[in-house]
């Protein structure tokens, strides 16, 4: 509980905080760590307590996306309209999507994922109507009304922050409630689930169209952050940075999206900003080479810590005599 | 209360059940014994519904359920345990059975209330506990516990979904004489409220417990009747219990 | 629609369905018998292409490039199954992914320190004209030596997995490993051996093609997924689904962005044509895929059960 309330004030008061030291820029960049997080959080939920592992994640972040982005397009600037609408698409496409794929198990199911993805990544690809592979800028941020201007960079982290607290807080209710443990029964010996009277395939695709729509939402708000989109976001090696952050932080651990989202976008951050001497000296160009060090850390991690971060945290928490 | 028709399943060239009729009366224990890989695992599954029948019927208290879901058996009060044994190793024994009782008890599309508020579901999953002997044992991670107290378990996840008939698939293997013992006591125990078909190879336990035997030899029936029966016919010792020690 | 283009594209098709080959056999061989999925195997495509470049370069002769270029990349891909890939068969498909996704990153930087992010293998003079195969059909000669690379080395895999013992074991170990196993087959040495041809395999494609598409880094995760799709569709450890599953994948998707777009311009308004052509032609193996494993969710040809 000191630890929430820790983090909680951290966040609240970073803002302010950075503003002070002049550092206003990275209030915008918190901001997409935190949309990160909402995103890697909705993977966790259906990978980490779902155990589904779903290689096309990216799709659904991708449709919230671009159709909160089309809506601002049009003209259609209410975030009101366009968020809950990038959040049913992205629920909807999770739903067919998931309906198809649910009925296979193991490696199947992880490559059907993929080619899903893929399938999205290229239809959109071939949207020119809305950029095409150039991708769609977009003429402002999702509007909210209430005296709240979107564009203001502080107002847009509370923004976000209150959405990420939301994500998180329905993610804790849902893992102690009836759902979390059918999931996790699933998760654990789905045989032996279907075999106590579970209607597997019912629940695992709840929680895959819930996480969609989580999904969705980090999508359309990614939009509005950077007010530009394009198909990388719907590409197969951003299911996979997904998946690296889940694991990072955390599989099946609440805090697991949002530490994984942002000690990934944090160093990758660190390293291409901040040139230390003795690595450059070693490895000139070290900068442009971060996904190196990111693979390393990965593997490190799979080999060696499957836990992931939180569960480091943890083990040390219980370990301590 | 259970009824096989002619049910019959193939693999690829393999006939593993082969137009078996079988019936369990309601309130006895009904013995399955044959030789290994006579298709007693398959007929189980088939029963339960993991499998799908290619031939034949299923009736479940006069209702035919050759074509519903395992899911949706269990829910009409038709359980199974497992020979090898399939529990959720990560919870803890009650929560293993609090699952059980929970997927029969109202939808688990439920988001918000913590399922520790729900005292039923516990109180249920603690007498279930104590009935299969795990009332110590009721904290500990199923991981964690014993070979004959995880077997335990297995029957008590059966249970705790308040079937009318139970399958049970080698409850005793791998069990010593005295966990053995202790199993045969639960099934009588149990006997009074639930009706069983009884998978097994302890003949001791077999004959002590069973109403009828049916005996299964290349996944077809070739007898059934009352144990002094089965015992005493010269088929079925040549067969199959001319190998075992008679009791 | 001349029969001259038909056949044309059908060649090509075949072509690529060949190379496809090469990698999706390597691909479902460490899937059947290992059980694990191995994302990097395009990674060993595209070291592959990226060694033959380089040994052209230095020996100055087409072939001694692709010739060194093959068993380079065996050995790197021994070398990776012993020291690395070994840790995971025992893991859960979850780690294999994210690990040999790590692989990717790791790989892909790895080449761009060495030799920068593209190198180029240019078509070798003697090949670069086009054959007469039939009067007034002309086909390039370089493609029509891949198709013939392709079906030696299919002739060469089905001698090798059917008539020999190294094959035989490969088939046991494929349809139930822990039978295998438990006839004390030399697992260890037998998966370092498959992985190695996989690997050789890998490089055969990637030098052959190399000079037809672009040696760059990132090269082996667009054609990984289509490795993974054919071996989906062939069925996880079958050599014979991999060879119907890529020649399927290999003409399907050449036919199909060919002649996909002239069909919808056919009868569709131009706007939506040129849009929905490409679109549909891309998809239309994933859709392939998915129409398969709803039908056969085992693939068509599965080694086991």
């Amino acid at each position: 509980m000191k630890r929430l309330l820790f983090a909680a004030t951290l966040f609240l008061a970073f803002p302010w905080a950075m503003d002070a030291l002049g550092h206003g820029f990275y209030v915008s960049f918190a901001s997409r760590l935190m949309i990160y997080a909402i995103a890697a959080t909705s993977l966790n939920l259906v990978l980490g307590y779902g155990g589904m592992v779903s290689f096309g994640h990216a799709a659904f972040v991708g449709t919230g996306a671009y159709v909160a982005s089309i809506l601002l397009v049009e003209e259609l600037t209410s975030a009101w309209l366009g968020w809950p609408l990038a959040i049913a698409a992205a629920a909807l496409a999770a739903w067919v999507i998931g309906a198809l794929s649910l009925r296979t198990r193991g490696v199947y199911f992880i490559m059907i994922t993929l080619a899903f993805a893929q399938m999205a990544y290229y239809l959109v690809n071939s949207m020119k109507a809305y950029g095409g592979d150039e991708g769609l800028t977009l003429p402002r941020r999702a509007q909210l009304g209430l005296g709240l201007d979107t564009a203001n960079e502080t107002v847009f982290y509370y923004v976000v922050l209150a959405l990420l607290a939301l994500v998180l807080y329905l993610l804790h209710r849902l893992s102690r409630a009836r759902f979390g443990r059918v999931i996790g029964a699933i998760r654990d010996n789905e045989t032996r689930a279907e075999a106590v009277g579970i209607p597997v395939f019912r629940y695992k695709l709840a929680c895959f169209v819930i996480a969609g729509a989580a999904a969705g939402l980090a999508g359309a708000l990614l939009a509005s952050h950077g007010r530009y989109v394009n198909p990388g976001v719907l590409h197969w090696t951003q299911s996979g940075t997904l998946m690296v952050m889940v694991i990072l932080g955390g599989v099946g651990r609440l805090w697991g999206g949002v530490i994984g989202a942002f000690v990934l976008l944090g160093l990758e951050h660190l390293i291409a900003d901040y040139p230390v001497a003795w690595i450059a000296a070693l490895l000139p160009n070290y900068q442009q080479h971060s996904a190196l060090g990111v693979g390393i850390v990965l593997l490190a991690i799979v080999l060696f810590a499957p836990q992931g971060i939180a569960g480091l945290l943890a083990r040390n928490r219980n370990a301590a005599p | 209360m259970l009824l096989l028709s002619a049910v019959a399943k193939r693999f690829g060239g393999v006939l593993a059940t082969d137009g078996v009729s079988l019936e369990v009366a309601a309130g006895e224990v009904h013995a399955l014994i044959g030789p290994n890989g006579a298709g007693k695992t398959t007929l189980v599954n088939l029963i339960s519904g993991g499998l799908a029948v290619d031939q034949g019927d299923i009736l479940f208290e006069g209702r035919k359920v050759t074509h519903l879901s395992q899911h949706a058996r269990v829910l009409s009060g038709l359980a199974r345990s497992y020979q090898i044994t399939s529990i959720f190793r990560s919870f803890s024994v009650l929560e293993n059975l609090a699952l059980a009782v929970q997927a029969r008890s109202g939808t688990s599309f439920s988001f918000w209330r913590p399922v520790e508020r729900e005292r039923f579901l516990f109180e249920e999953a603690s007498s279930i506990a104590a009935e299969v002997g795990l009332e110590e044992k009721e904290e500990s991670l199923a991981a964690t516990l014993a070979h004959g107290e995880q077997r335990a378990l297995e029957v008590g996840l059966a249970l705790a979904t308040a079937p009318r008939l139970v399958l049970l698939d080698e409850p005793m293997a791998g069990m010593g004489p005295e966990e053995s013992q202790r199993m045969v006591r639960l099934i009588e125990r149990i006997r009074a409220r639930v009706s069983v078909l009884l998978v097994e190879h302890d003949m001791d336990a077999v004959f002590r417990l069973a109403d009828r035997i049916s005996v299964l030899v290349n996944g077809r029936i070739l007898a059934t009747g009352k144990p002094e029966e089965i015992r005493a016919n010269a088929e079925v010792r040549r067969a199959y219990l001319g190998d075992e020690v008679a009791a | 629609m001349s029969w001259i283009l038909i056949v044309e594209q059908l060649l090509n098709g075949l072509q690529f369905g060949l190379m496809l080959f090469l990698l999706a056999a390597g691909l479902t061989l460490v899937f059947g018998i290992m059980d694990m999925i191995n994302l990097a195997h395009g990674s060993l495509y595209m070291l592959g292409a990226f060694l033959a470049a380089w040994f052209v370069q230095l020996t100055g002769s087409f072939i001694a490039g692709v010739l060194l270029a093959i068993p380079a990349t065996a050995a790197l891909g021994m070398l990776l199954e012993l020291t690395l890939l070994r840790k995971l068969y025992a893991r859960d498909h979850l780690s294999q992914v994210l690990a040999t996704f790590a692989l990717i990153l790791i790989l892909n930087e790895a080449v761009r320190l060495v030799w920068g992010s593209d190198a180029s293998l240019p078509l070798p003079m003697a090949l670069s004209g086009p054959v007469e195969l039939l009067p007034g059909l002309f086909y390039p000669a370089y493609r029509l030596l891949i198709i013939g690379v392709g079906l030696a080395v299919a002739v060469f895999l089905y001698l090798l997995i059917l008539k020999t013992r190294i094959g035989m074991l490969v088939r046991a170990g494929a349809s139930n490993r822990e039978m295998a196993l438990a006839m004390g087959v030399n697992i260890p040495g037998l998966f370092t051996v498959v992985f190695g041809i996989g690997a050789a395999l890998c490089a055969v494609a990637g030098a052959l093609l190399a000079p037809l598409f672009a040696v760059q880094v990132g090269m082996g995760e667009n054609i990984l997924i289509l490795a993974f799709v054919v071996v989906v569709i062939g069925g996880i450890g079958s050599i014979r689904g991999a060879l119907v599953g890529s020649l399927v994948v290999g003409i399907v998707d050449t036919i199909g962005r060919a002649f996909l777009p002239i069909a919808f311009g056919a009868f569709l308004p131009p706007q939506f044509a040129s849009a929905a052509g490409p679109a549909i032609a891309s998809v239309a193996i994933y859709l392939l895929m998915a129409i398969v494993l709803f039908f056969r969710p085992q693939g068509l040809f599965p080694a086991r059960g």
